[in-house]
């Protein structure tokens, strides 16, 4: 006997007639002002998570030289963030700050991708997450520097060169750790391993952005899926790395629906701010 | 890990035309890993436009307990400034 209830067909159809969105209430998307708002907030969104993810290392690096280029990578994009975020606040016009958005909001409500809030793991983890995601964050700054809104393109542009220094270090360990020891290489293929199902989502193609394509103001990373592929094979085989065996997507963060590390990661960065509101120092 | 990882001396190069001055050292497992470092902990602040980094172990120094006969013989030795000298007034641009 199945240990389940029988799902009646009418409670089927309309569970299906909910996709994609599921529980949630769908978007209204027809709003273009908050189009803008929820694209800004992706990129704000991306960089900060990662950044405090980056943050997390600071006094347990491998070196002391390498807690320096982690932390120095971390401060890279959470000034990236502090930029976006606050454009999204203005295009939203309710009165929202960067600060506002970073540390007053709940984890439904994040647009970063998933590969950003994945957990650091060992050092070679937190490298292959890096050199996936920065190898996808430079070719797509480099678009939006040619944004239509100003302040994005403005921001990219400044970002660019940043965010191509983390790839070329990213790489640099990539080749080291895949190409050292057995140990620092099965660390390496197990943290690409890891990393590689939330690539699909830095592409996924979505309807909503139509309007922001069309006007200029975002950037379609499908124009740039074969440079991203090349790059990565590139470092991979002078890593001496297979690619990872093909495994299935997960996707949602665009959506808010996200994974059990977000909340965790979110309760220590927001904390502070959320007991002493409007503290300074 | 960076236990095992060599020694290399930093020399930034803090404008066009400057010479490279020796700033510190960093650990690292190879020459362009110890840019990296180089760039990452000596250069945060637009310390410099361009960076060398030199194994330590490849650098020959003095022998401290030798500084005796090394360095005091250039002491009295004041005629070697070039202050040392009287420029005559019918001499110029010097």
């Amino acid at each position: 006997m199945p240990s389940l209830p029988v799902i009646e067909p009418d409670v089927q159809a309309k569970a299906r007639g909910k996709a994609p969105e599921g529980a949630f209430d769908p978007r209204d998307d027809s709003d273009h002002a908050g189009l803008a708002f929820e694209y800004a907030l992706r990129l704000g969104d991306d960089a900060l998570i990662l950044g405090q993810r980056l943050a997390e290392w600071c006094g347990h690096a491998p070196s002391v030289e390498v807690d320096l280029s982690l932390a120095n990578i971390a401060l890279d994009l959470i000034g990236q963030a502090t930029l976006f975020l606050d454009h999204a606040g203005a295009l939203e016009g309710k009165g929202r700050d960067g600060d506002r958005l970073a540390f007053h909001r709940d984890v439904l409500d994040w647009r970063n991708c998933l590969m950003v809030e994945q957990p650091n793991g060992d050092f070679a983890q937190t490298m292959a997450r890096q050199f996936l995601f920065s190898t996808w964050h430079e070719l797509l700054l480099t678009m939006l520097s040619d944004s239509a809104d100003a302040q994005i393109a403005a921001v990219a542009a400044k970002g660019v060169k940043e965010v191509a220094y983390h790839r070329e270090l990213a790489a640099e360990w990539v080749v080291r750790l895949g190409d050292g020891t057995a140990d620092s290489r099965a660390r390496m293929v197990a943290g690409l391993d890891w990393m590689w199902r939330f690539i699909p989502e830095l592409f996924a193609s979505e309807e909503v952005l139509a309007p922001l394509l069309a006007r200029g103001v975002a950037a379609d990373p499908a124009a740039f899926r074969d440079e991203y592929d090349r790059r990565i094979v590139a470092v991979m085989s002078e890593a001496g790395l297979d690619l990872p065996p093909p495994q299935r997507a997960i996707l949602g963060g665009r959506q808010g629906h996200h994974g059990e590390h977000l909340g965790h990661l979110l309760a220590v960065m927001q904390a502070l701010p959320r007991t002493m509101p409007g503290e300074k120092w | 890990m960076s236990r095992d990882w060599p020694l290399w001396e930093v020399f930034v190069r803090a404008k066009g035309g400057m010479s490279h001055r020796h700033v510190g050292s960093v650990h690292a497992p190879d020459a362009a890993i110890a840019l990296r470092h180089a760039r990452d902990t000596y250069t945060r602040r637009m310390e410099g436009i361009s960076l060398w980094v030199v194994p330590s172990a490849s650098i020959t120094a003095s022998d401290p307990s030798d500084d005796g006969p090394m360095f005091a013989p250039a002491e009295d030795k004041i005629y070697r400034h070039p202050t040392f000298y009287e420029i005559p007034d019918d001499v110029t641009h010097i």
